[in-house]
């Protein structure tokens, strides 16, 4: 096998408290080839906060330790943050939860993505445009052209979040983070966003990490699935092989989700008494 | 005699007329879901049953008692509301008991103290919640409590407003599992709006599916078994659910 694109060992993610520190991400170690990857929890489970620490997102008083986080042979953590802001945007990207709240409200959605595109190339005017109309063409917008002169409140959830898409991907990185890409959005639009984020993905030969509370969204996205909980990977398997889980908990949370053929009276419930969860 | 009972309702807000003609009925004790997009206008019927959108025409009656335009007390004793957001729904700054204990001051009801205790057991909330604060729960303690808020004046009639789509999967089977008992134990009718059709299926007896403010099908929940749909928009919708018709 060729050298991975991003390779983690031993990552923590603490956090002050009156209590002392609490860590949120306990020891994670993955390598993650140009295939894609999914992390599964519940909220507080760190999946997020393992999104955030390989861009070194995490805030202070937060504090992010890692034995060894190459990204394309390179350390991250020794990087200077000017160093880290080339990289951000340009080689690794990454989709938040809502279009809503990441597209800036008053500018219009050509000037945000040209600006993406400009902020990690030197291109002229017309090339800019250009690359732009091609991007949202690509996101399957149907006018790129009227579309690139709205502003976010002008469009719909769904295609504010194929613009956040069209965004992070101008750039052309080779590896895109998807932090629960479409919880904000309607089943319909569900699946139209994420069979996008896929085809782009496999098109463009990119790595891809799809963070997701729900398990079978995930296992239909992804090649391999990392169960994440209290900080810990409890499972790592295929995603073909989901069905034959053998952790608890993961057994618990896939019996947990409602079925289309649903006969059951009631629904299991996780047995909390021995994590510290909600 | 049913339980909710619309007929020819629209509803506008403003100039923009966001559900059009949409007439059914609800029996006593059953459990209706009405699914369809965001957009679709399901979540604007509920509104509009609570009396949270005045812009209303047609004829809407809950438990036999016609609804009117006005603020009506009475109402509130048959039919109350919980929603979706569990975080958004509940005063920042009022504890527990004091959101439970206030529709019995309103409405004048006695030995609160009891009924409080007596409701927290009822959706599964420990007392050592009774005097904590909406941030110092997590969002299915919250939701618990925006459940039994809803549930102390002693209502018939409930409705939901997408309770879970805004908890972990883990959680959602723990309220889900908590509303079916409640309705099974105190004999309540569920109108619950939701976009997730497999909730339908644990949930409800019927559900009406909802495009473009229109209900263009009403159909039993065993249409999810089979994919048993007539109109063309709820076989898109089902199939877009991850549904396929016949296996």
């Amino acid at each position: 096998m060729s050298a991975p694109l991003l390779s983690v060992e031993d990552l923590r993610v603490s956090f002050p408290t009156p209590a002392g520190r609490v860590e949120v991400v306990k020891g994670l170690s993955f390598d993650l080839g140009r295939e894609r990857l999914g992390i599964v929890g519940e909220s507080g489970s760190g999946k997020s906060m393992t999104g955030r620490a390989i861009l070194r997102l995490v805030r202070p008083p937060g504090q992010v330790t890692a034995r060894r986080m190459e990204f394309e042979g390179t350390e991250i953590q020794s990087l200077s943050e000017r160093r880290m802001r080339d990289l951000r945007g340009a080689r690794i990207s990454m989709i938040m939860q809502d279009p809503k709240f990441s597209l800036n409200p008053v500018m219009t959605v050509g000037r945000q993505i040209a600006e993406a595109l400009q902020a990690h190339e030197r291109l002229g005017r017309s090339a800019t445009r250009a690359r732009v109309l091609e991007m949202l063409d690509a996101v399957r917008i149907n006018d790129p052209e009227l579309v690139a002169k709205m502003y976010p409140h002008e469009i719909s959830g769904g295609m504010g979040q194929r613009v956040m898409i069209a965004m992070m991907l101008i750039p052309r990185p080779s590896l895109l983070i998807a932090d629960e890409p479409t919880s904000a959005l309607d089943v319909s639009v569900q699946a139209q966003v994420l069979d996008l984020i896929d085809e782009l993905v496999r098109d463009h030969g990119m790595g891809l990490i799809l963070i997701s509370h729900d398990l079978n969204l995930v296992s239909r996205y992804c090649d391999r699935i990392m169960v994440m909980n209290a900080g810990r990977v409890v499972e790592s398997c295929a995603a073909a092989d989901l069905r034959h889980a053998q952790h608890p908990y993961t057994r618990g949370l896939l019996a947990a989700v409602p079925r289309m053929h649903e006969t059951r009276d009631s629904l299991p419930v996780l047995d909390r008494s021995g994590w510290s969860g909600t | 005699m049913s339980a909710i009972s619309l007929k020819d309702l629209d509803v506008s807000y403003g100039s923009a007329k966001v559900v059009e003609g949409v007439s059914f009925e609800v029996a006593e004790g059953e459990s209706f879901a009405l699914v369809g997009e965001s957009g679709s206008g399901k979540s604007t019927v509920l509104k509009a049953i609570a009396g949270l959108a005045p812009g209303w025409t047609g004829e809407m009656a809950v438990l036999g008692q016609p609804r009117g335009h006005r603020p009506d007390r009475g109402f509130a004793r048959r039919c109350q509301m919980v929603f979706q957001d569990p975080y958004g729904s509940l005063h920042p700054r009022k504890t527990v008991d004091t959101v439970l204990s206030e529709p019995l001051q309103v409405h004048g009801i006695g030995s609160r103290d009891a009924r409080v205790e007596e409701m927290l057991r009822a959706v599964g909330l420990d007392r050592r919640f009774r005097f904590r604060y909406p941030h110092q729960l997590s969002g299915g303690q919250r939701q618990r409590v925006a459940i039994a808020r809803a549930l102390m004046l002693e209502p018939k009639v409930m409705l939901l407003d997408e309770p879970t789509s805004a908890l972990d999967v883990s959680v959602q089977a723990e309220i889900l599992n908590l509303l079916k008992r409640l309705r099974a134990e105190q004999g309540l009718t569920y109108l619950m709006v939701t976009h997730n059709l497999p909730v339908v299926g644990f949930m409800c007896d019927r559900m009406a599916v909802m495009n473009r403010g229109r209900v263009v099908e009403i159909a039993p929940a065993t249409a999810l078994h089979d994919g048993g749909f007539a109109d063309p928009y709820s076989r898109a919708l089902y199939a877009a659910s991850g549904g396929t018709a016949h296996d």
